[in-house]
């Protein structure tokens, strides 16, 4: 075969994997041209976050606004302090406004939900939640039934 | 006795001055950067040999495992009422395990192999001594090629795998098991991240290229040069090459995805 057609059929072939990276990037990870968006940090203690993990999603009457960056032990209160990054966009979050650990579905994984307060002032960068609800568990609440309190 | 432990030391040694010639070969090869003019047409050669005569065995087992993936997937998940998550399952059953394995045992049962009987066959037939003798160095124009043709083809046969793997998924899931699309995609979407999942499945297709490679020329390059002995090492290419692809695998995915 003439060198020329193998070096066309060559490049097709890179073409080819260079396209199915991109199909992996857009359709399967779902990563957007717009991610590397601009955020900013605001912070959450709660007496028990489950199984919150990093990475995982802090959503605002059910629409994602950021994700959860960190998850470490504040060792003079003894809470875990989450530390989530909020999309720029989103800058009006009530000062008053409480973190509530979901989840989603019986089963399904855990998530920060934001319920609005009706404070004029918002969040800023650093800023931590006043109120916050930690998750629910359900062994505890089993035995809070059965134990009759 | 001293006759048997004689050969048990003999063994031993034979494998330490194997690993310490194959080290040698590889710095060889990798330490005589061809020239641009010439060394690019024979890598073209050698990636259309090795990389675009592979394509159909790896679209066609791409195909298929996604769709039996997705099958799977279905009868398991729909008796939990989830099957919505199929798609999440599919995506990342591919992109981070079976993509760059299945790929990596399929490339060392159909270039591997090719890789070393040829070179293998090469040196039977004293053409790389001749080359010696006229100057050219072999591990320069024949090896580096193919190793350096292995090493780029693997990454984007892998990914090219994974996503007609998920396109077979969603053939079955979406198409025949009726799935919503919607979900099947979002789910997909939510779960598999960009860095952590595919970038990291690429990074093991790499390491597998390289080492099947590798292993493959080593083989055909250090063979015995007759006919018993091209066999030989053709049946230890791919029996190398497979050890190593699932072993490595494993130490990969202890360290990508392992928590400690």
């Amino acid at each position: 075969m003439a060198q020329r057609t193998t070096e066309i059929i060559v490049g097709l072939f890179m073409i080819a994997g260079c396209a199915a990276l991109l199909v992996l990037a857009l359709q399967v990870s779902g990563l957007s041209p717009k991610s590397a968006e601009s955020t900013y940090t605001i912070y959450a203690n709660f007496n028990d976050t489950g199984g919150l993990t990093p990475r995982g999603r802090v959503s605002m009457a059910g629409v994602t606004v950021g994700t959860i960056e960190s998850i470490s032990l504040n060792k003079e209160t003894f809470q875990a302090q989450v530390e989530m990054s909020i999309h720029s966009d989103v800058d009006n979050i009530p000062s008053d406004s409480s973190a509530v650990i979901r989840t989603s579905g019986l089963l399904g994984e855990q998530y920060i939900d934001i319920s609005i307060g009706a404070e004029m002032d918002s969040l800023k960068e650093g800023d931590t939640f006043y109120s916050t609800q930690s998750a629910m568990n359900l062994e505890r609440l089993i035995s809070n039934f059965a134990s009759g309190r | 006795m001293i006759g048997r432990i004689a050969a048990f030391g003999r063994l031993g040694l034979d494998i330490v001055s194997s690993f310490g010639r194959s080290g040698r070969f590889l710095a060889g090869v990798l330490g005589g950067v061809p020239r641009p003019a010439t060394g690019f047409p024979l890598l073209v050669k050698q990636l259309y040999a090795v990389g675009v005569l592979s394509l159909a065995i790896i679209v066609v087992s791409g195909l298929f495992i996604g769709m039996v993936l997705g099958l799977q997937g279905y009868t398991i998940l729909s008796d939990y009422g989830s099957e919505a998550a199929i798609g999440q399952m599919i995506a990342l059953t591919l992109v981070r395990e079976l993509g760059p394995v299945v790929t990596a045992l399929l490339f060392a049962g159909r270039a591997g192999s090719a890789l070393t009987a040829e070179i293998g066959l090469m040196k039977a037939t004293e053409q790389l001594s001749s080359m010696e003798m006229m100057g050219v160095d072999p591990l320069r124009r024949v090896i580096a090629p193919r190793l350096w043709a292995g090493f780029i083809a693997m990454p984007v046969l892998a990914v090219i795998f994974s996503v007609v793997g998920i396109w077979g998924g969603m053939l079955v899931g979406v198409d025949w098991l009726g799935v919503f699309e919607g979900s099947f995609w979002g789910n997909m979407q939510s779960s598999v991240d960009f860095v952590d999942d595919v970038l990291n499945g690429v990074i093991k297709s790499v390491v597998f290229g390289f080492v099947c490679a590798w292993i493959a020329v080593y083989q055909g390059y250090d063979c015995v040069p007759t006919s018993a002995g091209i066999s030989t090492a053709t049946t230890k290419t791919v029996v190398y090459s497979s050890l190593a692809v699932l072993g490595l695998d494993f130490v990969l995915t202890a360290v990508m995805f392992g928590d400690f």
